[in-house]
């Protein structure tokens, strides 16, 4: 059966994720970050921030939230029974603060057929509440047997 | 910093529990992560680490190694997921720097467990 692609070029609307500094400390904790701009007001802007600042891999706290309309869209199609997380790209721009509220638009770039695999590839890209923006994302989801 | 040079390499072995406050950490609540029942059921071994906890692994590595865990340094970094992590097993971050571009450097960096590659053709690239 051939690969489903009607959804290539599909955008979905931005959702805002407000970031915070118990979120940050959080997840600077379960990766076992230790640096204290990621922990203490102090140390962040005696190192140049505006408030506690996020690891750089804290992206997937405010982008992934708004990828789930995207992923699980009948429209798209994907059999999650199957699906995989097969690649990953982040690239940032401005860092990402407490008291930011950071909002991710996602789109479906590329889905196709390799090997009985399906490929379905989604763009998204965060920007902040000055309009900065703060991460371009490319998510891979690969599903076995299409 | 040269071509060729290794970064040094962060060891970690999360906890039984680890994939449960990265759950909690990231919302990422996928049954496969956090329940060893479910996880058989779909015909894995136990639950299994998530990719992007291995891969924030991977930045922590390059971020400190390099920038002294400066937050702003790393710019871009790309990875494929291949074999499935596991809890109670050491991880092994490890880099080799690529290319050097005035203050930009790119690392190839791999995460391993044994010697099952969980994370491979990682490329970091940071502003020093």
């Amino acid at each position: 059966m051939a690969i489903k692609t009607d959804a290539i070029g599909k955008e979905w609307p931005g959702s805002t994720y407000q970031v915070g500094r118990e979120k940050i400390k959080e997840y600077a904790t379960a990766l076992g970050i230790e640096n204290p701009v990621h922990f203490d007001v102090e140390a962040a802007r005696a190192a140049g921030f505006r408030d506690v600042v996020a690891p750089p891999m804290f992206c997937v706290v405010y982008a992934l939230p708004a990828m789930a309309p995207a992923i699980l869209d009948p429209e798209v199609g994907i059999n999650f029974a199957t699906m995989v997380h097969g690649g990953q790209v982040f690239e940032w721009g401005e860092v990402a603060c407490s008291g930011d509220e950071i909002t991710t638009t996602p789109k479906c770039v590329e889905i196709y057929e390799k090997d009985g695999k399906g490929f379905y590839v989604f763009e998204s890209v965060s920007v902040n509440q000055d309009g900065e923006q703060v991460l371009r994302a490319v998510w891979t989801n690969i599903v076995r047997g299409v | 910093m040269n071509v060729g040079d290794q970064i040094p390499e962060l060891k970690v072995t999360p906890d039984k529990y680890l994939p449960h406050r990265y759950a909690g950490a990231s919302g990422d609540f996928n049954p496969i992560h956090i329940d060893v029942d479910f996880a058989k059921m779909v015909g894995l071994p136990s639950n299994i680490l998530h990719g992007l906890y291995s891969m924030g692994l991977v930045a922590r590595a390059n971020a400190t190694a390099l920038a002294d865990g400066d937050p702003r340094a790393l710019k871009r970094l790309s990875v494929q997921f291949r074999g499935m992590g596991l809890p109670e097993q050491e991880i092994v971050v490890s880099g080799t720097v690529k290319s050097v571009d005035d203050n930009r450097v790119v690392v190839d960096t791999v995460a391993t467990q044994g010697d099952n590659q969980i994370i491979r053709n990682a490329e970091a690239e940071l502003e020093l």
